[in-house]
């Protein structure tokens, strides 16, 4: 039996709220995918992009908000997803095909990293990832069938028609994105979810209760190297020419940083408007350059240091929202406890018998 | 002879990256923070450095005092300004902040002096151009020799600091239980901002010294800070004997790789560092992070 039953509090996971929005969100989706039968070339491409970050923001919150992995290094899975979409079309697979086997392949390695790199913690695992995606670039420069690091782009995808190349690619970004974020949204919701925020909390704490960490760890490892490298073959599809030292670039990652901390970390809705937002920022202030990332930098430290649950993080704090319900809610912590609450009543008696 | 000569040309490089590491593992040893902006930082000294030998003309060696004491100066209000906030709001935050700063810096030093390579070997003077030759493959520079002794002597340095001083021993307390420290009369504030300053002071002149062997560009951070981890992780956290033979490790490894290639030589280095982590049992190397 429920044991809160008894005293006047329940927990709920779904509101109405959260429920019309989570619906919303479905239908948002199936409304996209008809996007590019009444919008120009350019929206399509930079729908895209978005996409893009919105995978991006959020298998790094993954990581980050629900597991405490402070990667920098992610990049190396963007790159993967980017040359190994190269490398199968260079060897006969179509095009599309190819890129959802570099996507496998991006999980794939990330599968070796995971042994090397969880046994390291805090900022010594962040920056081994950053020398793992450092070794990815020199070994794709050195690889003359990969374009080296002059860059090399896939003239394979030239077998489609422009317009309907764009297309395909909007679909399998917008497909690929709305299927990392159910996988996440059912992940959270699951018992992983309680485990891996307890791992980020206190990962001996929650050792201590049974949780098993380095599992739990492991697959947001893997789940978010295919996430980045779904990121990365996306990217090719979309700019359709790459350079190692670009799509590697630790660039990524501060893009990655400033989506999640101004969005929120360790929410599920942060990250996606993160990316919603960088997305309008890159559109208005790209021209720039460096100033436009000194101030992506200085505004992702001020969001660390003064509002460190980010934009969402707040919204929800203050207002009690939760646009897609991946916590529980306990109800009736307000009231005063009823007549008939069991355990409180219990203790009473006990403290009666003692006192008589 | 080839080889002989390879690898003492990565005993001095690994002198180089030991006097670049040394920085990086003070601030883990006494905060328990990864300074990722710690390579960016190095760069900044060389900057800063570079910019007032332009100016003035003066020896690189001379115009490193007044740039040490400006470096120690940043380091200080790092700790100050940004460091000690990001502390007490999680064991996340560090990383995100410390990550933040390397792009600013760089991004500044790109905005600033534009994406030219930099070099301060021409104003150092006979330094660089002496050396000696011990047969037709094998020459010993006088540089080499230099950044060598500085090494040692700044990481020995470091070592009796650490030991023997007041300031050492404050703290190598703070850095053990900070609120006992201050039961006993530590400024944990002080000794913190201090030790931010050492570490940074040590980063710049090892950035000084990387102009002075070879160039430095805005965007030489985050290699620089990746060379000086794999440094201290390859000799072990929390010495700094460790951090010089693991520099001195790293050092060999991209001299004898790039014997192979010469573009093999940080690959070499990143496969030895990533070996490491690999035969090493995690429980060392996570216990040390997750205690004190």
């Amino acid at each position: 039996m429920n044991p809160l039953r008894t005293t006047g509090l329940s927990v709920q996971r779904w509101t109405k709220v959260s429920r019309a929005f989570t619906g919303g969100a479905g239908l948002l989706v199936v409304v996209l995918a008809f996007f590019p039968m009444f919008m120009s070339a350019n929206v399509v491409q930079k729908l895209t992009a978005l996409f893009i970050l919105i995978m991006i923001a959020s298998m790094w919150n993954a990581l980050a908000g629900y597991g405490g992995l402070v990667s920098v290094g992610q990049q190396a899975y963007i790159g993967i997803g980017a040359y190994g979409t190269v490398w199968f079309a260079h060897h006969g697979v179509p095009p599309y095909p190819a890129m959802f086997l570099a996507i496998i392949l991006a999980g794939a390695i990330s599968v070796v990293f995971s042994f090397l790199l969880l046994r390291l913690t805090g900022g010594q695992f962040s920056i081994a990832t950053w020398v793992v995606a450092a070794a990815f670039t020199v070994i794709v420069s050195l690889d003359k069938g990969l374009g080296a690091g002059t860059g090399i782009s896939l003239i394979e995808l030239n077998q489609y028609g422009p317009e309907h190349r764009q297309d395909y690619t909007y679909w399998f970004a917008l497909g690929a994105t709305a299927v990392l974020l159910i996988v996440l949204f059912v992940l959270l919701r699951s018992r992983m979810g309680s485990s891996l925020q307890a791992i980020r909390d206190d990962e001996q704490a929650a050792a201590s209760v049974g949780v098993r960490v380095m599992a739990g760890k492991r697959v947001l490892y893997i789940f978010a190297a295919v996430g980045f490298g779904a990121a990365g073959a996306m990217t090719l599809a979309n700019t359709l020419f790459i350079q190692p030292n670009s799509i590697f670039s630790v660039q990524w990652t501060a893009f990655a940083i400033f989506m999640v901390l101004v969005g929120g970390l360790g929410t599920f809705e942060g990250p996606v408007l993160g990316a919603i937002l960088l997305f309008l920022i890159q559109d208005w202030f790209a021209d720039l350059g460096v100033w436009y990332l000194i101030g992506l930098g200085v505004v992702a430290i001020l969001f660390a240091l003064l509002l460190p649950r980010g934009l969402w993080g707040t919204i929800e704090e203050r207002f009690g929202l939760q646009l897609m319900p991946v916590g529980y809610r306990v109800r009736g912590l307000g009231r005063s406890p009823g007549a008939d609450s069991g355990p409180l009543e219990e203790a009473d008696a006990t403290e009666a018998a003692a006192q008589t | 002879m080839t080889y002989v000569n390879a690898v003492f040309q990565g005993i001095i490089l690994g002198g180089f990256y030991a006097l670049l590491a040394c920085g990086l593992s003070l601030i883990f040893g006494v905060m328990r923070i990864i300074n990722l902006a710690h390579g960016s930082l190095a760069v900044l000294g060389a900057f800063i450095t570079w910019w007032i030998v332009d100016k003035t003309s003066l020896s690189p060696f001379l115009v490193l005092i007044p740039s040490l004491i400006v470096m120690f100066g940043v380091g200080w209000a790092l700790q100050r300004g940004l460091l000690e906030r990001s502390l007490r709001a999680g064991i996340l935050i560090p990383l995100l902040t410390t990550f933040g700063l390397a792009i600013v810096i760089d991004n500044v030093l790109l905005g600033v002096f534009s994406p030219d390579v930099r070099s301060l070997g021409g104003q150092a003077g006979a330094v660089t151009t002496t050396s000696w030759k011990v047969s037709q493959q094998f020459s010993i520079s006088a540089l080499g020799i230099l950044i060598l002794a500085v090494a040692v002597a700044v990481l020995g340095g470091l070592s009796l600091f650490l030991r023997r001083t007041t300031l050492g021993r404050a703290m190598r307390a703070t850095a053990q239980d900070s609120d006992t420290a201050e039961l006993v009369g530590i400024d944990s504030r002080g000794v913190y901002a201090r030790a931010a300053g050492i570490a940074v002071a040590t980063a710049a002149l090892a950035g000084v010294f990387l102009a002075i062997r070879a160039v430095v560009e805005p965007s030489a951070g985050p290699t620089q800070l990746i060379f000086a981890f794999e440094a201290v992780v390859i000799g072990g956290f929390g010495s700094l004997w460790g951090t010089l033979v693991g520099g001195l490790i790293l050092g060999v490894a991209q001299t004898l790789g790039a014997q192979i290639n010469p573009q093999y030589a940080n690959l070499a280095g990143h496969l030895v560092f990533l070996a490491v982590i690999a035969v090493r049992s995690g429980g060392i190397l996570a216990a040390r992070e997750g205690t004190a």
